[in-house]
Parts: structure tokens; sequence; C-alpha cells
């Protein structure tokens, strides 16, 4: 039987690899960002000694509007421009999908009455929230990953029918993880609040001009936060649509309420591993760990 | 119009249909033809470049300018791959994008030209440069859609390329890839299948693609706010490209148009519409939103109450 044994909160702003400098990304920097890339490191170390076979990313940067999508073909390897910051990234990729899990995702989720579809065109390309969020879990890439494209509901119809509708996957994704052999680790891939400056300083990592955007937007991804500690998973997930809606979140995605919803809603306390904010939006680094006995407070 | 710096104008869907499966849909087909005969035209005209701003390309950091001399890639959309990938070689004008973006400064605006390798083009601008350019005949600019900009940054940003255009003494192709109603179906459906998404929709269309008709290009950039609220999915705050393209041809009503061919992708609204300057003019009929030079930025008007 299979088995999720952690759901990690992991946000992809490109400043972090950017930050990190691997060979894979051919932008070179002089750091910056440390309190999430400190907390990545630690979240990174953490994972190495859990045994899992895969890592599901639900992302953002994978947009459709005509269903979910899952990746149907086995090997990716390319290069990722990130189209909002090429300037930062410009990723080098060479990665596995577990294309086993991905097919039986897909089929729970279109037993479930969702609209669903398999990509199979060799082209397609890796979008940078997948990279950014499974390299600075796995930098070794030594796991196959299987990423699910976000369907913009928050756009066609409203954030209360994006909470859903993400809810009906997670429980579809975890329906078909549990009748797997697999044990796999969920990446839920986004900032909190998401409003951006629309200037960039001349060094992109000067981390004296980096802040909030605004104070309600700080005030509100520690409201989020909070409750995060406290266990409090199903509170934060009815608050889903006032939070996305005054913070311009990018939980908009569905993508914290799908992997809630996968791990059973946990009511246990989430472990944080750093928050900070990227040109104006607010990241924190989680972790819900099932297992009393590893659990952690980190921060 | 001998003076203007604007051949004509052009207004095309940006979905994948017209190019990778014309054959599949009589209205795709119809909308591939009308690309051909824009093309035809583009190659009979004295145009010197192809200026494209695509709703399908976001930006964040102010506005984003395509300089890469020969942006060269295989694309593949996001929600359409099975219909096939779109390899792709252009050709940018260089030094026109490096002056407009010089000229977004001096216009108060924010903006960076792009110049790199692999940096993913959009499915609508690929889709219009393959099909409106295939010889790369004209070396071509495309301009990001910034996802906080109004109507002030895009009025402005049109400002901008016209000077450019006036400064280095080039005629352009401008182009607008965007959809007219972009509610697309949310479920798969075949391609005999294919209708506008409703009534509504359909109706709005309509009365949009008769303004084209009658030439009142800014007409339509005053309803722009109007057409947003009805026919727009709420994806961002503003239905910009109309504002875009009359500050760039001009803001009047002087145009002959001509809809060459409308029919629906995948329940959006997908029209390839011909604007041409002309003298003639029906009046200004709709005009009731201030006209705009320089962007000053945000007002700060909680921060000073
Ligand atoms: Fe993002």
């Amino acid at each position: 039987m299979g088995e999720i044994v952690a759901g990690c909160l992991a946000p992809h702003p490109p400043h972090v690899v950017y930050a990190d400098n691997p060979e894979q990304n051919e932008p070179n920097s002089e750091g910056g960002w440390e309190t999430l890339r400190w907390g990545y490191a630690k979240l990174a170390r953490k994972l190495k000694t859990l045994d899992y076979d895969a890592i599901v990313i639900f992302t953002p940067h994978w947009q459709t509007y005509v269903g979910t999508h899952f990746l149907g073909l086995p090997h990716f390897k390319s290069k990722s421009v990130d189209p909002v910051f090429p300037n930062l990234f410009r990723f080098n990729y060479d990665l596995n999908i577990d294309v086993e899990l991905s097919k039986s995702m897909h089929e729970a989720a279109k037993d479930a009455g969702m609209v669903t579809m398999m990509m199979e065109n060799p082209d397609f390309r890796i979008d940078y929230g997948t990279i950014v969020s499974a390299h600075m879990i796995n930098p070794e890439w030594n796991k196959p990953i299987i990423p699910i494209s976000s369907n913009r509901n928050s756009h066609y119809y409203s954030v209360e029918v994006m909470n859903e509708q993400a809810r009906a996957l997670g429980k579809a994704c975890r329906k078909a993880i549990l009748e797997s052999d697999k044990r796999v680790v969920l990446i839920s891939s986004h900032s909190l609040s998401h409003r951006h400056f629309t200037v960039e300083s001349e060094l992109p990592e000067d981390m004296s001009k980096q802040h909030i955007y605004n104070h309600s937007n700080y005030v509100w991804d520690m409201k989020l936060i909070d409750l995060m500690r406290q266990g409090k998973m199903d509170e934060v997930i009815n608050l889903m649509p006032e939070f996305t809606e005054q913070t311009i979140a990018e939980t908009d995605s569905g993508s914290l309420t799908w992997m809630m919803e996968a791990m059973g809603m946990p009511d246990y306390p989430a472990e944080i591993y750093g928050y900070q904010s990227v040109i104006g939006t607010g990241n924190v680094i989680a972790s819900w760990d099932p297992n009393p006995d590893t659990r952690e407070v980190v921060l | 119009m001998k003076d203007s710096p604007i051949v004509f104008g052009l207004y095309v869907p940006p979905h994948p249909h017209p190019l990778l499966a014309p054959e599949k849909n009589e209205g795709w087909g119809k909308l591939r033809q009308a690309f051909d005969t824009a093309r035809k035209r583009i190659e009979e005209s004295d145009a010197d470049i192809i200026l494209i701003y695509s709703t399908t390309w976001p930006s964040v950091i102010g506005h984003q300018i395509q300089a890469r001399s020969n942006p060269e890639w295989v694309h593949v959309d996001d929600d359409f791959h099975y219909l096939g990938s779109m390899p792709y070689k252009f050709e940018m004008d260089s030094d026109f994008s490096h002056q407009y973006h010089e000229n977004c400064g001096k216009r108060g605006l924010n903006s960076r030209t792009i110049d790199y390798d692999g940096f993913p083009i959009d499915t609508g601008s690929v889709v219009a440069l393959s099909l409106l350019n295939p010889d790369n005949r004209l070396p071509a600019c495309i301009v990001s859609s910034n996802v906080y900009a109004n109507r002030a940054e895009s009025i402005v940003l049109g400002k901008a390329a016209r000077d450019t255009l006036e400064q280095q003494g080039k005629k352009a192709i401008v182009v607008v890839v965007s959809s007219l109603s972009n509610r697309m179906f949310t479920d798969y459906i075949k391609p005999e299948d294919d209708r506008i998404h409703s009534a509504k929709d359909q109706e709005w269309n309509q009365k949009i693609m008769q303004f084209f008709q009658e030439g009142r290009l800014e007409d339509l950039s005053q309803l722009s706010r109007e057409i947003h609220n009805q026919i727009r999915v709420q994806k961002v705050v503003a239905y910009k490209p109309i504002w875009w393209m009359a500050a760039t041809m001009g803001q009047n009503n002087n145009y002959q148009g001509e809809v060459l061919a409308y029919a629906s992708l995948h329940g959006s609204g997908g029209a390839v519409i011909q604007l041409t300057p002309t003298t003639g003019s029906i009046g200004d009929k709709e005009f009731d939103e201030d006209d705009i030079e320089f962007y000053t930025g945000d007002r700060h008007v909680l921060d000073n109450g």
C-alpha cells in the first residue's frame, strides 16, 4: 500500500535558485534570500532521512484552462527559461517522470468526474515553478517527479470553485497514491501573498531592497502561518477564498488546498522552515510530517 | 495616409488551431485563410517591421520587449499540446526594440529588453509570426502585457511604440494578438462541436466587430472597460490590447475596417480583422476617457488620505 510521507509548501521564486548558483542555471549571483535558502537546505536534509520513491508537484506555472493535465512521458531534457525573470532563471534540466503513478492519478481524477488529460508531446517544456521547488528540496534530482497542471478555476469561476475542485483532485490523487505501492512526497509550489513590485533593483540580489509589498499582506501571511503552526489546516482552507482575494495570493492555483486534502487535512502542527519576501511577495517554507515521531519544531 | 508610420493594423487570435489544425473545423480553416490573406497583404505592402502586442505574454517587471535577433525554439502550448509542436525561428529588429525600450523610459514607463537563448516566446506571438511572416520577410518586435498595468501604462506603451517608428522612419504592420470574448470551454470538445461559449459572448463579439468594420478604433478603446466587464475572463485587471492598438495606430476613428474571418476557438471569439488608416472618419462618438502622454506611476491615494 502506498503512503504520503510528507507534504511541503515549497515556494518557487526563481530568485532562490539564482541565489544558490547551481551549475544547471546559467546566470550567476552574489547570493541573497538566505532565510529561504537555508530553510530549504534544512528541509532537503530532513527529506533525505525519509524513505520515498517520487515527488508529486502541483504547479501554478503550468496553467491549463481545459482540465487538469499530467505528464505522460518518462524523461524530459531541455532548458527552462522563466518568462518573467529570464535574467535570473535559465535552467538546464534532465529529469525523470514516474509515468505509472502519473497515469494512475490521471485515471483516479477522471473516474471522480474531473476533466483530465495526459500530456504526451515530447517537445513540452517543464515550467520554472516545478523546477525551482523540485531543485530546492532535492538538489540531487535523484527521484522521479510527477508535475500536475493548475486548472485556472479561480479565473474562470471563483476562488470558492477552485477550492472545491482542488479538494476533489486531492482526494483522487490520495486514492491513487494509497492504491499504488509508492511512498511519495507532495509539493505545493507557490508563494502566499503575491503582489510583486514592478521594478527590479539593478542588482536583483541587493537584499537592502527586499521587503513585503505592504503591511496588510504581511499580516495575512502571518495569520496563515500561525494557523499552520497550530495545526488548523481546515481553517486555513476555509479562509482560502478571502486570503487569496485580499493578498492576490498564489494559492489561487489550488495547490495548497489540493495538498491538504490529499494528506487528509492535517490537524497537527506544520514544520516552519522560513519566511521571506521576494520582490514583494510573501514566501513560507513549511512541511507537514504525518509521523509524530519524526515531526519537529523547526522554527 | 502618406505620413502615417502605420501601414495597417491586424487583430488576430492567440490560439494555435489555425496554425496546427485548420482542416479539422470549418471556422478554424476560415481563420487560417484570413491569416493567409493578411500575409499576402503584408507582402504586398511597403512595411518595414511587424510590431506585435501579445496578450499571451504576461510580464511583471514593467513591459518586456523581445530584442533577440534570431530567437529559435520548439514551442508547445500548455493546453493544446496534443495539436502538435510549433518550431520557430524568427527575426527581430533589435535596433527598434532597444529604442522602444528607451522611449518607454522617456514616457515614465518601466521596461526592459529581452535577449536570451531559449526564452519562451508565447503561443500567440508564435502563431501570429508563423502565419503572417513565415519566411521572416520583415523583422519583428514583440512587446509583453504587464499583468498589473492598466489604461495609463497601456496607452503610453503604445505612444512609445509610435515615437520609435517616427524616429526610425519605419512603417509598421501593427499586430494585436488577442481573443475577442476569451472564455473557452473547460471540457474537451470535438472540433466539429466548437462554437462561441455563450449567446452573450456572441452578441458582444458582433458588436465589437461592427465597430471595427466602421473603423471606430478609438471608440472601442474608450469602451474597453465595459468590454472587459462583459466578456473577458477576469485573469488580468483590464482589457488592454485595444488601448495599446489605438495609442500606437492613432487615437481616432479614421480607419477602414475589414473583418477577414470570425470563428470560435474552443469557445473563445477568434477574429482576424484589418484596420487601415484613412482620412474619413465616422466622428468621435464615445469619447469620455482622458488622454495621457506620460506615465507618472501610482498616485498613492491611500497613503495620502
Ligand atoms: Fe509563481
